[in-house]
């Protein structure tokens, strides 16, 4: 059975999705990704869609589930490299993605995905600093 | 039987042209500052002689013969031109019509015959009138293609995507909303936005003349799919009346960041790409 292949970069899971996804593909995805966001203790998961010129709306609530998922997990999700038409359809059918962060390419979310971490981290700390 | 008419005409061809022309000069149809006079006479020769090399006993009745073919393309080019040009209707008619004048003059000048003269002259009439058709038909056909390039034209420059920064880009809208132009903004807003690899888009609506529901509903649109690239985007240029109607509509803009004002929007981007303007130290003279 095909699956897609799930990267690990440091602390990042790396998701490319070269195929267009069909829904048996998606689910599979969707569970692959937290067993390795719970074996890695991944801090952040990318997700690139840049190969990706059809997106259902059940492939959209999909990427919503993972990006949910990866929340409780304390893993934060970024989706890159959407293609326009993509971008216009999801909207047209009323699907804006709302809990999902978006960037433009690999490179900006990489940016995105660290800046959030350190964000967390120096929160965490000022918590710390006010339970002392 | 030998036609009198073709005979005549093909025998007359220069006097013809020269009545034609001299028509031409009467009825104002001569415009120099559109053509100048050596063209039209090139042009009117060219026609005429097409007209003379195709016309014989045989199709003179039957204007849908093929051997006219050359002179109904001939036909076509001029009046194109001519609508391209921006020559009025009445006056290409009044090019048309003036041929027509010149070959009745030449044959009532050549045919001595009253019978004779007015049966040839009725199938001149309804030669001339079949090629007026044509003209008429591609001047038409001419004028709608320049303005369905102009529609065209319009469409395209009336949404501009203006990069002002390095990563931000920005988008004066102009003019009512509908959903057709939407699509075209949205289209050329995510396009540029890949393209120039931006992460701010800042959409001015100051131009726009009213908000409604659907317009609103249009910009959410417009931003979320920003936001679906990986930017962010910016609504600037709201007037007073423009948030009166909004909150009175109960439209929620407050998911949107909004400002009053196209350099506010554009400072605000600067402090989100980590930007800071500043003026100038000039050393005091002292």
């Amino acid at each position: 059975m095909d699956r897609i292949p799930i990267l690990k970069m440091g602390d990042f899971l790396l998701v490319t999705i070269q195929v267009d996804l069909y829904d048996q593909l998606a689910e599979t995805l969707e569970s692959d990704l937290v067993q390795m966001v719970k074996k890695y203790n991944s801090k952040g998961v990318l997700i690139d869609i840049s190969a990706v010129s059809i997106i259902d709306s059940f492939m959209g609530r999909i990427l919503g589930n993972i990006s949910m998922m990866s929340k409780i997990m304390d893993a934060e999700t970024v989706v890159v490299g959407m293609q326009p038409a993509v971008a216009i359809t999801l909207v047209e059918l009323g699907l804006p993605l709302k809990g999902i962060h978006c960037a433009l390419n690999v490179e900006r979310g990489m940016e995105l995905l660290r800046s959030k971490i350190t964000q967390d981290i120096q929160e965490d700390e000022e918590d710390d600093s006010y339970s002392e | 039987m030998k036609n009198e008419a073709v005979k005549v005409i093909k025998a007359k061809k220069k006097y013809i042209l020269e009545q034609w022309f001299q028509n031409q000069l009467e009825n104002d149809g001569l415009r120099e500052d559109l053509i100048t006079n050596e063209d039209q006479r090139i042009q009117s020769e060219e026609l005429l002689n097409s007209l003379t090399a195709s016309i014989s006993d045989n199709n003179f009745d039957n204007f849908q013969s093929r051997d006219f073919e050359k002179v109904e393309e001939i036909l076509s080019g001029i009046a194109i031109a001519r609508a391209r040009r921006g020559f009025s209707p009445r006056e290409t008619g009044a090019y048309v019509f003036s041929l027509k004048t010149a070959l009745l003059k030449t044959l009532s000048e050549e045919i001595s015959d009253p019978k004779v003269l007015y049966t040839e002259s009725m199938r001149i009439n309804s030669l001339l009138d079949n090629f007026s058709i044509i003209t008429f038909e591609t001047f038409i056909k001419g004028r709608e293609d320049v303005i369905l390039r102009q529609t065209d034209e319009i469409t395209e420059i009336s949404t501009p995507v203006i990069k002002v920064w390095d990563g931000i880009l920005a988008l004066p809208i102009i003019g009512t909303l509908d959903s057709s132009r939407t699509q075209v903004v949205m289209e050329n807003l995510l396009q540029e936005i890949v393209e120039t690899g931006s992460s701010i888009a800042i959409l001015d609506i100051s131009g726009v003349p009213a908000i409604d529901t659907l317009v609103a509903q249009h910009l959410i649109k417009t931003v979320s799919a920003t936001r679906l690239m990986g930017a962010e985007c910016i609504i600037s240029g709201i007037r007073p009346e423009i948030a009166q109607t909004v909150v009175h509509l109960g439209i929620d803009l407050s998911e949107i960041v909004t400002k009053a004002t196209l350099a506010s929007a554009l400072k605000m981007a600067f402090g989100m790409i980590e930007l800071e303007v500043r003026k100038k130290a000039t050393p005091k003279v002292l």
